[in-house]
């Protein structure tokens, strides 16, 4: 009650200084036509009025708090299902027009004449994502594990803001990057290396090659967190059996954080399966599959990049677009129950 | 002391972390085949001085370790020594017993593979002996590929006593093994304790004074960082020198 009594003290106070405040500004406006300094006092009155409001209202704003967080979570997952029904909706008209079987088995993508075969672009896609983990995976494990392991404190700390920035880079900064320095040196070297002499260097092995590097970041930074949560006193364990530190790391520490890194990998398969603008610099851009690594090619994602200035021109493109987008969804959908449901089970398996 | 072998031997054994010196000056001897219990109030360095004799200190940031540690009439503080060997000869029971991300087989195969060789034939002997050995053969025969962790902590804690014994080492540092345990639990890591000194040198830190008072064959005080007594058991309970040790076991520190 005596709380109640202050703070309606309070709140008449402050309402009437809210309210002078606004005479005042009235006034500034009229009088001394001082626009800016009108709105500067209006301004103050009008937060004075909401903090009052705040003030005296905590128990309105806490039930109101906890149903608009609600509606916003329901709101998302409503997002969920309208993308899908977007999707589906979208590539209705395409589905009328050419068979599911034919759109994902048969190779021939001519736009212009109405037909759309996206196998071609399908298999490019899982070559160019593989290789890229198959390159990824085992450098980034390990530095992460230097990182955590090894590295000297102070080492360890400088390192790890820089790998937190580099995941953060726009990734059209990456395709410029490879676009001056891979395509070349891929063109001028690796490939004939490989008794390639013909690449252009925009091809499946420079996508790799730019989606591996676009990925470290992301599986280091993950893998570095989860291998410093695991406790010391598991380490302790293995070394007081007389174990190496090595042995620790390959026989403890992977497993410890088995469920962490394999989050790791998914998130980044999700990065390189998705990935579009960095790759549809430097893929070269052709819906085959090419002969070697070195030829050029197309994924999901850059095949859409390339072609969404057609769409006005060529009637059923769109709907042949939003069909390769639901791909893309629904693959990355299903990698992510998988991952999700992998991940349980190694978490109850490695649970130390 | 009397003329049971020495096992571990510390000679002005100073240890910080972060320039601040949590063990100052520490001379004891650890008796062979005998449960040592290092006793004292929290913070006072136990750990750090369990740690200390099979340098897992040094895993961690910032520590500087001086004085000499001998073991086996060998300075293992030496540089240029193998560690791994080192830390082979001393067993380590944690105060949370924590079994290795793997199944219950695996943890006791684990140390028994890396220094006896991969025979499967003998890893598994060695296995089954040493689960007998802490009393959990007959409670995990059946399920010798669940995982660790679906133990309960009683049975951790004494998978963790295999696994340590797996390598044959002759001391067997535990750090306060029984505190996370219930009484029944707790109990009977005692018991194995106390059976296992016939074959190992065993060193307990322990929280609770009545456990000290219950086993320990030898006893060392720590107060703030300095080994304020230690002696026989016996001698240390009943006829205590220092006023430090005097108002521990009266219970006015704790």
């Amino acid at each position: 009650m005596h709380i109640n009594k202050a703070s309606a003290v309070v709140k008449k106070k402050s309402f009437l200084s809210a309210l002078l405040i606004l005479i005042l500004s009235i006034l500034s406006l009229f009088v001394l036509k001082d626009i800016a300094l009108a709105l500067i006092l209006l301004f103050v009155a009008v937060a004075l009025i909401a903090v009052n409001f705040l003030i005296i209202s905590r128990r309105l704003f806490d039930v109101l708090g906890t149903r608009f967080m609600l509606i916003v979570v329901l709101f998302v997952l409503a997002l969920f299902f309208l993308l899908i029904i977007v999707l589906l909706n979208g590539s209705g008209i395409l589905l009328e027009h050419q068979s599911i079987g034919d759109l994902l088995f048969s190779s021939a993508w001519k736009p212009f004449s109405n037909h759309f075969g996206l196998f071609a672009v399908i298999i490019d896609t899982l070559i160019v994502t593989a290789i890229s983990m198959v390159i990824a995976v085992p450098i980034s494990l390990l530095t992460a594990v230097y990182i955590t392991e090894y590295a000297p404190t102070r080492l360890r700390n400088m390192i790890r803001p820089f790998i937190d920035v580099l995941a953060g880079v726009p990734s059209v900064v990456f395709g410029l990057c490879a676009l001056l320095v891979f395509i070349p040196v891929v063109r001028d070297y690796i490939a004939p290396f490989f008794g390639v002499v013909t690449s252009s260097g925009f091809c499946l092995f420079t996508a790799s090659l730019i989606l591996s590097i676009m990925v470290f970041p992301i599986i280091i930074s993950l893998c570095v967190e989860s291998f410093s949560s695991i406790p010391l006193a598991l380490k302790e364990a293995s070394l007081s059996v007389g174990a190496t530190k090595w042995e620790t790391v390959k026989k403890v520490i992977f497993r410890a954080s088995g469920p962490g890194v394999l989050s790791a990998i998914f998130l980044g398969f999700g990065r390189a399966f998705g990935e579009t603008i960095a790759v549809s610099m430097v893929i070269g851009n052709q819906e085959l599959i090419p002969r070697t690594l070195f030829g050029s090619g197309q994924t999901l994602a850059s095949l859409i990049a390339n072609n969404y200035t057609e769409v006005a021109s060529i009637p059923l493109l769109a709907s042949a677009l939003i069909f390769v987008a639901l791909i893309l969804f629904v693959v990355v959908l299903i990698f992510n129950i998988c991952g999700f449901l992998v991940l349980r089970r190694a978490s109850k398996r490695w649970k130390y | 002391m009397s003329k049971s072998a020495i096992q571990i031997e510390t000679r002005g054994l100073n240890v910080s972390f972060h320039n601040s010196p949590v063990l100052k000056d520490i001379n004891i001897e650890i008796p062979a085949k005998q449960l040592t219990a290092i006793i004292g109030p929290s913070g006072c360095g136990k750990t750090t001085l369990l740690k200390s004799f099979n340098r897992l200190l040094e895993i961690q940031e910032d520590v500087k370790i001086s004085g000499e540690i001998i073991v086996d009439g060998k300075d293992i503080m030496t540089s240029g020594l193998n560690v791994p060997d080192i830390r082979k000869k001393m067993g380590l029971i944690s105060q949370k017993p924590y079994p290795l991300p793997m199944s219950i087989f695996e943890n006791v195969a684990y140390g028994l593979r890396i220094h006896h060789g991969k025979n499967p034939k003998k890893v598994e002997e060695g296995v089954h002996h040493c689960l007998q050995e802490v009393g959990l053969w007959n409670e995990v025969k059946d399920r010798l590929h669940d995982p660790a962790s679906r133990l309960s902590v009683g049975q951790q804690q004494r998978l963790c006593l295999a696994r340590a014994i797996a390598v044959k080492p002759e001391v067997i540092l535990c750090d306060e093994p029984t505190s996370a345990l219930d009484p029944i639990a707790a109990q009977q890591i005692e018991r194995l304790l106390l059976k296992l000194k016939k074959d190992f040198t065993v060193i307990l830190v322990t929280h609770t004074l009545r456990q000290a008072k219950r086993v320990a064959d030898y006893v060392i005080f720590l107060y703030f960082g300095m080994v304020v007594e230690h002696g026989l058991a016996d001698q240390v309970f009943n006829d205590p020198k220092s006023p430090e040790m005097k108002a521990y076991l009266s219970g006015e520190i704790s």
